[in-house]
């Protein structure tokens, strides 16, 4: 009883992560501006992140939390780093 | 993680159906939404509502399954809170001097 309660909830949320990353993809595609495209990669990698976290929570495993930290980490200094090239023309300013 | 109690069943499965919906009405609204600036608000909710979710639904079977309090995976939440506001502000500052 139990183990079905969280295996349907596990699922869903890892349908809804997923179509999640589907729409962002599809923004990532389409988007007019270049802010547009950089916004979408923020979100799939929100999304990746969080599909990894809800994976390490079912299959009990360490490891997929380093892989999520790692993955919020160079993440978020991709798109700070795009964002930046957008803004300046440069990443790092001598 | 079968030896969890039913309400801590039930509070881990309404945790985790809480930031699938709320990720995925982000990240629909990253797709539907009109002008930049308003998608610009949309996968917030996926940064904040689902990973905090997520993590506290985490944090929750690690306590209950081990029988002791385990808070490493707040330090995603806490990169989150840090680092968001940065992206954002300066693909805010990008939009608006390029349009």
């Amino acid at each position: 009883m139990n183990q079905l309660i969280l295996d349907g909830a596990i699922g869903f949320a890892l349908l809804c992560f997923v179509l999640g990353l589907g729409c962002a993809v599809l923004r990532l595609l389409r988007g007019p501006a270049a802010e547009d495209r950089i916004l979408a990669l923020d979100t799939i990698y929100i999304n990746g992140m969080l599909i990894l976290l809800v994976l390490g929570l079912r299959f009990e495993a360490g490891l997929y939390f380093d892989v999520a930290l790692l993955i919020a980490l160079f993440g978020f200094a991709g798109s700070t780093a795009l964002a930046k090239f957008l803004l300046r023309g440069e990443v790092i300013e001598p | 993680m079968s030896q969890l109690p039913l309400w801590a069943a039930l509070i881990v499965a309404l945790l985790l159906a809480v930031a699938g919906i709320a990720t995925l009405i982000g990240s629909l609204g990253l797709l539907r939404l009109h002008s930049f600036y308003e998608r610009m608000h949309a996968p917030t909710m996926g940064t904040t509502l689902g990973a905090f979710c997520v993590v506290l639904a985490c944090t929750l079977v690690a306590a209950l399954v081990q029988h002791r309090p385990i808070v490493h995976e707040w330090l995603i939440c806490l990169l989150l809170v840090l680092t968001a506001p940065v992206t954002a502000i300066v693909l805010m500052q990008s939009a608006i001097r390029r349009s």
